[in-house]
């Protein structure tokens, strides 16, 4: 194609629309009226017009949570940069693909302290997976297909294009096909799984008489739901995800597990803690997952699919690595891996699963109905609201308490269908995501933000958006009037010693949700759950429910931090329980010397 | 190569590692690298950045220290910055290394004989003579460099100064 004349600003966004980009969300200022006033005229974009930049950040998160594509957020220079930093490191620890462009001031004050001045190419370096500050309109198209590729490529990851003001306005001749045929010869992302650990694998898994698969957030972007399902049906090898890994396996399937980890099942972390073969899926160890990483899965030999090298041997040494995408991975271990037919190995795994089985009757996860003490519990309400939209709803949380009770208790069955920040904990994540996953799935898609009451006051101005839209965003604030996950430290391992974790006074959400023009209502009693729900589901655009629920409740189970299962707390302490007899634990792992040829070279 | 030293009653093995890194000649790729190394907690010994015989790429030489997973795992993390385009690390391959130094002595007549015989035996120059000093030059490895320092300490160093080690591969391979 020929080339053709525009100004930065109009190149940008014929880049957007090359990227398939149909909607960004923003806010305007100083630095990018330039790119404003090509939004005004532009006819294929959809600008979403958030009420901060850090809301912004998390609906193009949300966004691309829910569709796998990558989201664009926009931003002006200064602390409309730095406000898309919790936004930004949240998508760097959760590997989710956004591209954040912010204005700078010109290119000639730079360095000056010049009005709304800040290094933003500085700040992110550490939680991008690239940036850029284009010095050179001519550079412009290139470095944004450039960081779109970055962006959605490997691990999928944030990238940040600086753009001074002047750079947006100045003109530019150039060839948009030239510019989008991306090259960057430093960059790889692709990686062909290796054949020979490939049949070390198939082995593996042949041999292994207490095999787990430990499926995460990795599983869910390669879209290898299909493949993990084919592999442990194949077998009968019994199914863990991580927090991010939620839904990829579906939770009524009977090999699944659930979550494991810190609040993860006390089934899960018992069958991780007595395997003898970990089959891990795009997931990285996390401490929220291992808890002391010495004495987690000791028996257990490891095979770890991931895309990026750096995870692999990064916490736990893997005696089979396989770099590359994971569904591809499984795709080609699939076409070694065959049912078992002696019987002795279809006996073990019999064994392995009726052990399992045994540990989920003794230690179910809990749930009170309140029926007994007439308290609305936040594990029911999630249970509930499960049940009554039949789950065909997308979820998001905020942070603490009530992400992990909807982790345990929603029962997550499709891909994609839980929306979380969990590498980074944002609170504030819920309510913008959801919106963000609202403009991504369309009207059809009811999308539950269950969040808390100290998570939801973090974000609570994207409430403006969610009315404009009449987005079908329904929260659902789990209102315990307290930082809860803190207090449930606080109460188990600092004496009760409640420091400023109290959220009595607060505002009346759905005072708020009114001020808003949102319809709000209010649950205080648990047989009016039900009616409730039915009433957010049936009112159209969004509805805000503030669940008067249980006020000092905790989590369990829990293995507390950096500890190991042996300390695991299984449930309350006060309840009618079955008395725990934990299963013997195995003598600690001896730590072995690493030989130092043992250094693989991922030279690429 | 590598030197490794068991630490006493540790099971981690610490080492030495030499790494050439080939990087895009860009603005900024130092501060990718040196944050990279202090996010995560690495610990340079010396970092050397170069011109190459490619005008748009330069060349880093990192000493760093650490166990065989954090070696491992610098060697990863490098790879993943886009305007890295090669990671050598000189694991069991024969090495150049060498390192320059320049060093400002006493050089008090009476003893001038002594110290040009030192030079000679260290293969070093006089670079700068004034009345009572003399700047000296000196090339080589790291360990050559420090029993010079060690034997210029007798005369009185008044200033100091060393760059990075360099290194090269032995042989006709290139990184």
């Amino acid at each position: 194609m020929a080339k053709i004349k525009s100004t930065g600003a109009r190149a940008l966004l014929e880049c957007l629309r090359r990227e398939g980009v149909d909607t960004i969300f923003g806010y305007p200022g100083g630095a990018v009226i330039p790119l404003y006033d090509e939004i005004y005229h532009c006819d294929f974009l959809q600008h979403i017009l958030v009420r901060h930049e850090q809301g912004g950040g998390h609906m193009a998160e949300g966004y691309a949570h829910a569709t796998g594509k990558v989201g664009v957020c926009i931003g002006t220079s200064g602390p409309g940069a730095t406000n898309l930093v919790t936004p930004i490191t949240d998508a760097m620890m959760d590997s989710i693909p956004l591209v954040a462009i912010t204005g700078q001031v010109r290119t000639e004050v730079i360095g000056k302290d010049a009005f709304q001045e800040a290094d933003i190419t500085g700040i992110t370096m550490p939680i991008t997976k690239h940036n850029w500050l284009v010095k050179d309109v001519n550079d412009l198209p290139r470095i944004m297909h450039e960081a779109f590729h970055i962006a959605r490529s490997g691990r999928p990851g944030p990238v940040l294009v600086d753009v001074p003001v002047d750079i947006a306005r100045a003109l530019l001749e150039y060839d948009p096909d030239e510019a989008q045929k991306v090259n960057i010869r430093s960059f790889k992302s692709e990686f062909k799984v290796h054949p020979v650990q490939i049949k070390r694998a198939a082995e593996l898994i042949a041999e292994a008489k207490k095999p787990i698969l430990y499926i995460g957030g990795g599983a869910k972007a390669a879209a290898a739901g299909d493949e993990v399902r084919e592999l442990a049906e194949r077998i009968g090898i019994p199914v863990t995800t991580t927090l991010h890994g939620l839904g990829t396996f579906p939770e009524n399937h009977e090999l699944s597990l659930g979550m494991l980890g810190m609040h993860g099942t006390a089934y899960a972390n018992y069958a991780v803690h007595n395997a003898d073969l970990l089959i891990a899926v795009g997931a990285r160890f996390d401490d929220r997952v291992t808890g002391k990483v010495s004495a987690f899965a000791p028996e257990a030999k490891v095979i770890h699919m991931d895309i990026d090298p750096g995870e692999i041997n990064k916490v736990r040494r893997a005696d089979v690595a396989i770099v590359g995408d994971c569904r591809a991975a499984l795709r080609e271990i699939l076409t070694l891996v065959e049912p078992r037919n002696d019987m002795d190995s279809i006996m073990a795994l019999s064994e392995w699963r009726h052990e399992i089985g045994k540990w989920k009757t003794d230690f179910p996860l809990e749930a009170p109905t309140g029926q007994d003490d007439g308290q609305l519990h936040s594990e029911h309400v999630i249970r509930e609201i499960a049940r009554i939209t039949d789950r065909k709803v997308v979820v998001t949380t905020d942070v603490g308490q009530h992400q992990m009770w909807s982790a345990q208790h929603f029962g997550m069955r499709s891909p994609r269908q839980f929306i979380t920040s969990g590498g980074l904990g944002t609170m504030g994540f819920g309510l913008p995501a959801a919106i963000g996953a609202s403009f991504g799935l369309g009207p059809d898609t009811d999308v539950w933000c269950i969040s808390g009451d100290g998570s939801f006051q973090m974000c609570l101005q994207e409430l403006m958006v969610a009315r404009i839209y009449n987005l079908p965003v329904k929260i659902a604030i789990l209102n315990n009037q307290f930082l809860g996950m803190v207090r449930q430290w606080q109460e188990m391992f600092w004496q009760k010693h409640y420091s400023e974790v109290n959220l009595e006074k607060a505002p009346d959400f759905v005072k708020l949700a009114d001020a808003y023009d949102i319809p709000g209502l209010r649950c205080e009693h648990p047989e009016d759950v039900e009616a409730t729900v039915r009433k957010a589901m049936e009112t159209p655009g969004p509805v805000l429910i503030d669940f008067r629920v249980a006020k000092e409740t905790n989590v369990y189970p829990m293995i507390p931090s950096g500890q190991t299962i042996d300390e695991m707390i299984v449930r309350r302490p006060d309840s009618p329980a079955i008395p725990m007899t934990p299963p013997s634990p195995a003598e600690p792992l001896e730590l072995r010397l690493p030989q130092p040829n043992e250094v693989v070279d991922v030279a690429r | 190569m590598a030197s490794a030293t068991v630490m006493a009653g540790g099971l981690r093995v610490q080492e030495t590692h030499t790494i050439t890194v080939l990087v895009d000649n860009k603005p900024g790729v130092l501060a990718r690298v040196s944050g990279l190394f202090a996010r995560r907690g690495y610990n340079i010994e010396s970092l050397t950045v170069s011109i190459t015989e490619d005008p748009e790429v330069s060349r880093m030489t990192i000493v760093v220290g650490g166990d065989s997973d954090t070696l491992e795992q610098i060697t990863k993390q490098l790879h993943k910055l886009i305007d890295v385009l090669k990671v050598y690390d000189y694991l069991d391959t024969p090495m150049l290394a060498r390192e320059l130094a320049l060093i400002k002595v006493n050089a008090e007549p009476g003893q001038r004989l002594e110290l040009m015989q030192l030079i000679e035996i260290f293969r070093g120059r006089v670079i700068d003579v004034a009345d009572k000093t003399y700047v000296i030059e000196v090339t080589g490895g790291g360990d050559k460099i420090d029993a010079f320092e060690k034997q210029m300490e007798a005369f009185g160093v008044r200033e100091l100064v060393r760059t990075g080690r360099i290194a090269m591969m032995r042989g006709s391979r290139t990184v």
